[in-house]
């Protein structure tokens, strides 16, 4: 029998054998990390180089291993859950160890893998691709990407300090009041969104301003490649959606901490506000993940079928017109909670026609790929994998966006599967795509292609043993959050095939670490700067491209800046007939690093409501701000001779 | 008693396909038009696949591929104006056929000859309370309803919101707690129609379920009568039992306190709709 009175928490989670083992496992790690550092005496390279960096690439290095070991705990949490789900009356897992698993599963997954990946994604190839030396502001690059680090620590903390949250990623109000979720778990939730938070909108912010000033000469918008479009949604997308998520998030804490009832049951709160604002970020949101996605295929669809991407003025016109729409369709979300017909079919009409720019971009990468030369990358192998995908995700889509279908489908299995055909299919696909094809600019070798399609076939095939079960599941009632099903619904086989379908993916998950480390070992190094005979402007650069990217800023006369370079020009970009003058470079700096950790610190005393450990989180941001408006020291010049003295050993001759 | 219900409640949930096995007409025309949107956006998703599995075949980069290859061929007016065409056409009688099934149902599937029996749902942790306004009778964890004729569920919250969901019969509809929420629904055949509540609540959620016995309206009459004949009254401390968070098997009433479904409503100062208000006035006796 279930009880529902909550004993106190303590400090440490120990209760759960796996969460002890877990536990010693995390301990262990960290030890190891800490050895090695010491033993081999990388503490100062770790600070010098990495944690006080404010260069674009690096900065875009850390997201990318962020957002792989983040992948890896969603991941784990995902086969905990399919493992219970496999067999009726599932014994693995007990309600509350369930309920966090699926809280942080979603959460994990949305904030602290697919966010990270689309960061660590632009910050590689936004400034390379419009010919930039580094992002607008690079000093705010290193927040943000200090605040995302921060926040997912705080989140992650949760699992053996305290207890993770367990009111579901969307948090709904008020199951996740003090009254029904009382314990540190769900602040943990509330402060770890809204630290990383900070942290998007700044970003959101920066990108946008880099895309906007700080193109290359001639590199007119309608010149940029599609992926630098796309990262224009993003951040318009980014700046008008999260500051709702961080207004619902603060309420909520106000009403836990402070006994305020914005949501509340009590004295006339409205959790239905909650959701609203929750839904007004959280779709856009979905379309902040999706949007980079899209961007990666065309280029890489592009590139590896050798050919202009069709219906450009299409393309852009589309991205543009699925962050419009995509803000207007949040209702689709609660079409069940009691609002009119009028404001049902609204949005149910609204949510539809999205679908219409994104069939005209499909069909555009089909057109692309047309009487081109496709060349079966791994990268291209994501890439078109994700066309099936993303063609029955999307019409599930439009089957759920009609009201009177979604008072069946909502919460069911049906919607499961849904988010994640375009989510996995989508995003992921996307993501894994730009890895492929990006790494040999990040690292200077390139991924194994023999393991990665490996990779791609088990991932694939893997998702559709998983997910279309799923849907049949929905049809036939089961509903999502359940930690336990009885027997004779006959719902047992298809969660069984779903199970062993995750598994599948796993394995694929493997070989995508396979393929890292043993390519890392003996992979093909990459001496050209430009292994995919690709087309637009990152692939002049050599591989890893020089912290100050461009030597001397090219010109730029025509989209595929570097494919029509090599085509007309010899391989060689127009570049102004000036010698090589010094280069205006950002300092590195410390205080990015301590001032998300200060906010670590505060947000971890909010957690507890220790309130003095509070303050002096916030003395501690207060200090950094401070710090930082009197520095004058924060940028440099690169003397003429360093860069020659570079390009030399690149072996490209400075003209 | 009960334990007939189980046994019905067992064979009558096998391995269905609930969402198109519809028993009544307000999930018949949820069903159709599930049918409609899936028929619709397949005429996009096949040919969109076999174009692929067309073109990834056609214009691989081997040595001797004869396709063509047009590197630079990249813009063609008539061929994109068909591809915006056929999605906007498509969403466009899609959203015909939403917009009216989307008013549709917030009627009574069928014009009401008598007065509708009107069931109060609450939703509580982690079980669901059945209230009939009008026999005077409740139920936990399952209920009875007259077939062939209009129900009216009224629903509320007294804990988390929960959704309301009886697949066969039709789409769900949330309970909240401080509003009421009126959701139509009508079963052709007697059966037992598998219910669960679909918006998670915390631990014990998995095991909301319930069923809903529709049976002809005299055997409907008569199962009321035995209810207040043989049945336990439902007591202030009875409530305040069912309130506490935990797990229960079905039960049954034969009276509950009186107006306690709107005081639930109201006591946390509920009501912030007009509209809701609306509901309520329609539905208390
Ligand atoms: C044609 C495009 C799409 C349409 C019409 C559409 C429609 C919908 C609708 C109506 C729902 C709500 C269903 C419900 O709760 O009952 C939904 C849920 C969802 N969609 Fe989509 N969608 C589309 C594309 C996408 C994309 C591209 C993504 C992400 C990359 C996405 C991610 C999600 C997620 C995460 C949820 C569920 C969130 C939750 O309840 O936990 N969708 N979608
Ligand atoms: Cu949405």
């Amino acid at each position: 029998m279930l009880r529902g009175d909550v004993q106190p928490t303590p400090f440490f989670v120990t209760g759960d054998p796996m969460i002890l083992a877990s536990d010693v496992l995390i301990a262990l790690t960290l030890v190891g990390i800490v050895a090695a550092l010491t033993y081999f005496k990388k503490w100062k390279w770790l600070w010098r180089e990495w944690l006080t960096t404010v260069d674009h690439k690096k900065i875009g290095i850390m997201y990318l291993i962020a957002a792989l070991l983040m992948m890896f705990r969603g991941g784990v949490d995902a086969e905990l859950m399919r493992t219970q789900l496999a067999l009726p009356n599932g014994r693995l897992l007990q309600p509350e160890h369930y309920d966090q698993i699926f809280t942080t599963h979603g959460t994990v997954m949305i904030l602290f893998m697919a966010m990270p990946f689309i960061f660590a994604m632009m910050n590689i190839a936004v400034p390379l691709q419009i010919g930039a030396r580094d992002v607008a502001f690079p000093y705010l690059n290193a927040i943000s990407f200090w605040m995302f680090f921060f926040g997912a620590m705080l989140l992650n903390l949760s699992f053996v300090i305290g207890g993770s949250p367990d009111a579901g990623w969307v948090s709904y109000p008020p199951l996740s009041e003090t009254p029904f979720s009382p314990g540190p778990g769900e602040n943990f939730y509330l402060l770890a969104l809204q630290t990383s938070g900070i942290g998007s909108i700044a970003t959101g912010i920066n990108f946008l301003v880099t895309i906007f000033k700080m193109r290359a000469p001639g590199m007119t918008l309608m010149r940029m490649p599609l992926f630098v479009w796309s990262i224009i949604g993003t951040s318009v997308l980014i700046i008008f959606a999260f500051p709702a998520l961080t207004v619902a998030l603060a309420l909520i804490l106000f009403d836990r901490l402070m006994g305020a009832h914005f949501f509340t049951i009590l004295q006339g709160g409205v959790p239905m506000m909650y959701i609203n604002l929750f839904w007004i970020w959280g779709h856009p949101e979905v379309y902040i993940v999706i949007l980079p996605a899209f961007g990666i295929f065309s280029e890489v669809v592009s590139t590896f079928s050798k050919k202009r991407t069709f219906g450009y003025s299409s393309m852009v016109a589309s991205i543009m017109a699925i962050s419009v729409i995509s803000y207007l369709v949040w209702a689709h979300h609660f079409f069940t909670m009691g609002a009119g017909p009028g404001v049902n079919a609204f949005f149910a009409i609204a949510s539809m026609c999205v679908g219409i720019p994104t069939g005209v971009k499909v069909f555009n990468w089909l057109f692309t790929m047309y009487q081109g030369r496709i060349r079966l990358t791994t990268a291209m192998m994501w890439a078109i994998g994700f066309i099936p995908n993303f063609a029955i995700g999307g019409a599930t889509g439009i089957m759920l966006a009609a009201a009177p279908a979604d008072y069946q489908y909502h919460n069911s299995y049906f919607l499961i599967a849904h988010f994640h055909q375009v989510l996995i299919g989508g995003v992921v696909y996307g993501m894994l795509a730009g890895m492929y094809y990006w790494w040999p600019k990040m690292f200077g070798f390139i991924l194994d292609d023999r393991l990665g399609k490996a990779a791609f076939w088990l991932f694939n095939i893997g998702f559709y043993v998983c997910f279309l079960p799923q849907y049949q599941l929905g049809f036939m009632g089961m509903t999502r959050r359940i930690y336990t099903y009885p027997a004779g619904m006959g719902w047992t086989t298809l969660n069984l095939i779903s199970t062993i379908g995750a598994y599948i993916m796993g394995i694929g998950f493997v070989f995508i670490v396979l393929d890292v480390l043993y390519s890392a070992w003996r992979g093909e190094r990459d001496v050209t700067g430009d292994p995919w005979d690709a087309r637009t402007l990152e692939w002049s650069l050599p591989s890893p491209a020089p912290h100050y990217n461009f030597a001397k800023i090219p010109v730029i006369t025509a989209r595929d800046a570097w494919w029509v370079a090599k085509q007309e020009n010899h391989g060689k970009l127009n570049e102004p007939d000036e010698p090589i003058a010094p280069i205006h470079m950002p300092k590195n700096s410390g205080v990015p690093f301590l001032f998300a950790l200060a906010f670590f610190v505060g947000g971890f005393g909010l957690v507890w409501e220790w309130y003095w450990l509070a303050a002096l989180g916030l003395a501690g941001v207060l200090l950094c701000l401070v710090t930082r408006s009197w520095d004058y020291n924060t940028d440099y010049y690169v003397p003429v001779e360093e860069i020659e003295h570079t390009e030399m050993a690149l072996r490209r001759s400075p003209t | 008693m009960t334990a007939g219900i189980l046994l019905l409640g067992t064979s009558g949930c096998n391995a269905q396909v609930m969402l198109f096995d519809p028993g009544g007409p307000v999930s018949r025309l949820e069903s159709h038009l599930m049918i409609w949107t899936f028929v619709l956006t397949a005429v996009i998703v096949i040919p969109v696949i076999g174009l692929l599995w067309y073109i990834v075949r056609r214009f691989r980069d081997v040595p001797g591929n004869d396709a063509p290859y047009k590197p630079d061929w990249s813009e063609s007016t008539s061929l994109e104006v068909v591809w915006w065409a056929i999605p906007i056409v498509i969403v466009g009688i899609l959203s015909v056929v939403t917009a009216k099934d989307t008013f549709a149902l917030t009627r009574p599937p069928e014009k009401l000859s008598t007065k509708p029996v009107t069931i109060q749902v609450t939703s509580l942790n982690w079980k669901w309370l059945f209230q009939y306004p009008g026999q005077k009778v409740a139920t936990v964890n399952y209920c009875y309803i007259p077939t062939n004729q209009a129900v009216q569920f009224v629903l509320t919250s007294d804990a988390p919101m929960n959704s309301f969901w009886v697949p066969r019969l039709g789409g769900q509809e949330y309970t909240m707690p401080g509003m009421a929420m009126r959701l139509w629904l009508q079963a052709d055949k007697p059966d037992v129609y598998f219910g669960s509540g679909a918006n998670f609540t915390g631990h014990g959620f998995a095991h909301m379920r319930f069923h809903v016995v529709a049976v002809p309206r005299a055997q409907f009459d008569n199962w009321v009568k035995q209810v207040k004949s043989s049945s336990p009254p439902l007591t202030e401390l009875g409530l305040t039992e069912l309130r506490k968070p935990g797990l229960t098997g079905q039960l049954t009433y034969s009276s509950y306190p009186p107006n306690s479904f709107t005081k639930m409503i109201m006591k946390d100062g509920g009501m912030y709709m007009a509209h809701d208000r609306g509901i309520l006035d329609t539905t208390t006796f």
